[in-house]
């Protein structure tokens, strides 16, 4: 089976001001693997998942999303692409059926056809008994799940997961990775993870992309990128350490 | 179109559920409640006695009670019901996260602002209409005078220029939500803004008509100046949403006022012929006086709404 590439960036450019957000990014993502999308704080990564969906405009170079140009054709990547943001909101007077109904609405789903897939996603994301609460009494975790719920709505073909772990307790962080790792899994969705918690990315991503200052300036999976930092296989170093070093020498 | 009726039937639901338009609804049913009360009976006192008089049926509208009339009352508490529906219509999404959520949706970007700006005028229409309706209502068991085709006429291009009129503010707050990032910012903005344009653009005028062309009450004023000062109060007040506003209201309603100008120099003679034959001016006259005012209101509530989308589009959108 040939692997198809989903995401492709060609010097892909922000410059806002004076100040290069991204730089000349270059990477790809194939078909059906976790992408881990790591970095510090303020390195790009959100802008970059901007310009992927066709929210923001490139200064300059192009990228291309399920072989289509998202400047273009933002509405056929939307509609291909769930993207979580960093720190999701919800309109707290609703409860999450409402909530998913609104964004059901909005993908264009039929009032029948949504109750159905709504059902659906509530269960796979282990929030049936919560359907009726109102979002503003969730917890962080809950209303990362709800999240990940409303983004599989639409049955997308690509995850852009924005720190989809920030901010949770470990258990539900690990929670958190077991659900991107099992939709990765049974539905084939490729997932562009954005996190800090690299220890659960080390655990499920088949590639890493390591971005800083608007620069990648290692991609590839993580065995290669111990054998190119330290000369040896994955087995003897973390994913932490490997981030570390690249980090001490940019 | 593509989800447009989503954000719009999502917004109407939030408009007429929310508290604070409850609240706004209450009151202004209240006031118009005992505006038209106080307006229908002294409506009943004057006309104690007269045969046939005329278009009593828009009195209702425009007789001042003991403060204001109803129409002189939506002119200047008005804009509030459009301030408060848009205050908070991008900057609130903004501030609870969910704005980035709503446009990585297959939507188009500007069915966000075209829908909520449709629900909120939507819920304007309503608003005015109903209020119309119940003044309309009360009035005739109280005055007991069934309205004619062209009082009906009269009311309904009221209503229209009220909806716009209402909808100009409405744009005006969904500008300042974009514009401003804080909701407590965007709605001071708005309110200041309503406050200088309704009030302080009038009070200004007549101080700027006085300073260039004073006119000297003691001895007899020189016409010109006069004239002249009359022009720039009125050119001035123009710049005022609410002075143009109430000055094709005013003509609409009442089918004597023959023009929208506060000052007519007329020589003794032309007084005499034009007190003998006091006729009311026909819809299409009136229409004719204060077409450019209609022109002018409906221009600055697209303007207002066409900056706002224009921003919203070019504005990235990261939180």
């Amino acid at each position: 089976m040939e692997t198809q590439t989903i995401i492709q960036t060609t010097g892909l450019t922000k410059r806002y001001d004076h100040q290069m957000a991204v730089d000349h990014l270059n990477f790809q993502v194939v078909e059906g693997e976790i992408f881990g999308f790591l970095g510090p704080n303020g390195a790009g990564k959100t802008t970059t998942l901007l310009m992927l969906l066709g929210l923001s405009r490139p200064t300059e170079g192009t990228a291309l999303v399920c072989g289509l140009d998202p400047e273009r054709k933002a509405m056929e990547v939307k509609r291909l692409v769930g993207y979580l943001p960093e720190n999701v909101g919800f309109y707290g007077d609703m409860d999450a059926a409402q909530s998913l109904h609104y964004i059901a609405d909005l993908s264009g789903i039929s009032r029948s056809e949504a109750e159905g897939r709504i059902h659906e996603v509530l269960k796979l994301v282990g929030l049936s008994e919560d359907a009726r609460k109102k979002t503003s009494a969730f917890s962080r975790g809950m209303k990362q799940r709800l999240g990940i719920a409303e983004v599989l709505l639409k049955d997308p073909k690509v995850l852009f997961l924005d720190e989809p772990t920030l901010g949770l307790d470990p258990d539900g962080a690990v929670r958190l990775i077991e659900l991107i790792h099992s939709l990765n899994q049974e539905r084939r969705i490729t997932v562009l993870l954005s996190s800090h918690h690299l220890q659960q990315v080390q655990k499920i991503s088949h590639r890493v992309g390591i971005m800083i200052k608007g620069r990648m300036v290692a991609e590839g999976s993580i065995e290669a990128l111990a054998r190119d930092r330290f000369g040896v296989g994955e087995e003897k170093f973390t994913l932490e350490e490997i981030y570390m070093k690249y980090f001490q020498e940019v | 179109m593509s989800g447009l009726g989503a954000v719009y039937r999502k917004e109407l639901s939030d408009n007429f559920s929310s508290f604070r338009f409850v609240i706004l609804f209450a009151l202004i049913a209240m006031v118009s409640f005992i505006i038209s009360y106080m307006a229908g009976v002294s409506l009943r006192e004057n006309l104690e006695g007269v045969a046939k008089p005329k278009f009593v049926f828009l009195m209702l509208f425009n007789t001042k009670g003991a403060l204001f009339s109803l129409v002189e009352f939506v002119a200047v508490f008005g804009p509030l019901i459009g301030l408060v529906l848009g205050f908070d219509a991008i900057n609130g999404e903004r501030a609870h996260g969910t704005l980035v959520k709503l446009v990585s949706q297959p939507i188009y970007r500007d069915a966000v602002i075209n829908g909520k700006f449709l629900a909120g005028a939507t819920t304007i229409a309503i608003l005015v209409v109903s209020v119309v309706l119940v003044i309309s209502g009360f009035g005739l068991t109280l005055v007991g005078v069934v309205p004619g085709v062209e009082e009906i006429l009269r009311l309904a291009i009221y209503v229209v220029i009220s909806i716009f009129y209402l909808s100009f503010w409405l744009g005006l707050s969904i500008l300042f939500s974009i514009a401003f990032r804080s909701v407590a910012t965007s709605f001071l903005a708005s309110v200041a803004l309503w406050i200088f344009l309704s009030f302080f653009v009038s009070m200004g005028a007549s101080v700027l008509a006085n300073s260039i062309a004073p006119v000297d009450k003691r001895e007899g004023a020189d016409p010109e100046t006069v004239v002249a000062n009359a022009h720039l109060k009125e050119g001035v007040s123009l710049l005022s949403p609410m002075f143009l506003y109430s000055n094709a209201t005013a003509t609409i309603i009442d089918p004597m006022r023959k023009t929208t100008r506060s000052l007519v120099l007329m020589g003794p003679m032309e007084q005499i012929s034009s007190s003998r034959f006091q006729n009311p001016l026909s819809l299409g006259q009136s229409l004719v006086v204060v077409y450019p005012h209609l022109v002018a209101l409906i221009a600055i509530s697209l303007i207002c709404f066409a900056v706002s989308y224009s921003i919203f589009m070019m504005q990235e959108i990261r939180t």
